[in-house]
């Protein structure tokens, strides 16, 4: 799914990556901890997090993660958006929880990586 | 070819600076990405460990033809347990660490899982060493 459909979908808005919203996302890990997220290996992975910090960039550029959906009604802090756009991650922000986000993209044929 | 980055005690904003610099060395070096995402994973979260528990530390980077070493030495409290420290689940991380997302007792275990060797030594009072290896393909 592209991810200009997830927005879609989501409700999202889209924050930093405005021209990345034709990139495939295949599957998705939901996870407000970043050693989880350290542990995932898949590309074309979109992270659903609440955890607003400069570290939940950190953790995507380390895990070659390069879309986040930011649940929860949480809101990119200018730092996050700056170190996104330097590496090229997408962020969207939505005012859902993270089980009815998740529940939005499993139903919309979304994988989870296990 | 050596890289040495300091590590900040209690600094969170730049808790994977040095990964991230490194990360970029190892991209210029042509290194498989799949590597480079196991080292800069191991790395990092050893940043973390020393930005969380320690009173600072630095990162010392050999890369060479068939390996990446990267050597985590910081002053601090040391581990008096090594072995509990590597079992998943197990921290003494403090709710500063666990808002940012750390501190459930992983980072050790991930860093075994991405490193083709790890040896940690410890004295208390004193600090922590970490040395992490990843070999590197044959080229060719």
């Amino acid at each position: 799914m592209k991810l200009r459909e997830i927005a879609t979908i989501l409700n999202a808005e889209v924050v930093c990556g405005h021209t990345k919203l034709e990139r495939e996302v295949e599957a998705v890990f939901a996870s407000d901890l970043m050693s989880d997220v350290l542990t995932i290996d898949s590309e074309k992975l979109l992270l659903l997090t609440g955890l607003v910090n400069i570290q939940t960039i950190r953790t995507s550029e380390m895990s070659d993660i390069k879309n986040i959906v930011l649940v929860r009604n949480k809101k990119a802090t200018p730092d996050m958006i700056a170190l996104a756009e330097e590496n090229r991650i997408v962020i969207m922000q939505c005012s859902y929880s993270m089980y009815k986000t998740s529940g939005i993209l499993f139903q919309n044929g979304l994988n989870p990586v296990y | 070819m050596r890289f040495e980055y300091n590590i900040e005690s209690g600094n969170f904003t730049k808790a994977g600076d040095a990964s991230s610099s490194f990360k970029k060395i190892l991209k210029q070096l042509n290194v498989d990405p799949q590597i480079i995402k196991r080292i800069v994973v191991s790395m990092y979260e050893g940043e973390v460990n020393i930005v969380a528990h320690a009173n600072g530390g630095k990162v010392i980077c050999d890369v060479d033809t068939s390996r990446v070493q990267i050597k985590l030495v910081d002053v601090g409290p040391g581990i008096p347990d090594i072995e509990k420290a590597m079992q998943a689940g197990y921290s003494t991380a403090s709710a500063k660490v666990r808002e940012m997302g750390f501190g459930a007792g992983m980072g050790l275990q991930n860093i075994k899982n991405n490193a083709d060797n790890l040896i940690i030594s410890s004295k208390v009072g004193v600090g922590t060493t970490l040395e992490i290896i990843v070999n590197l393909p044959k080229a060719g």
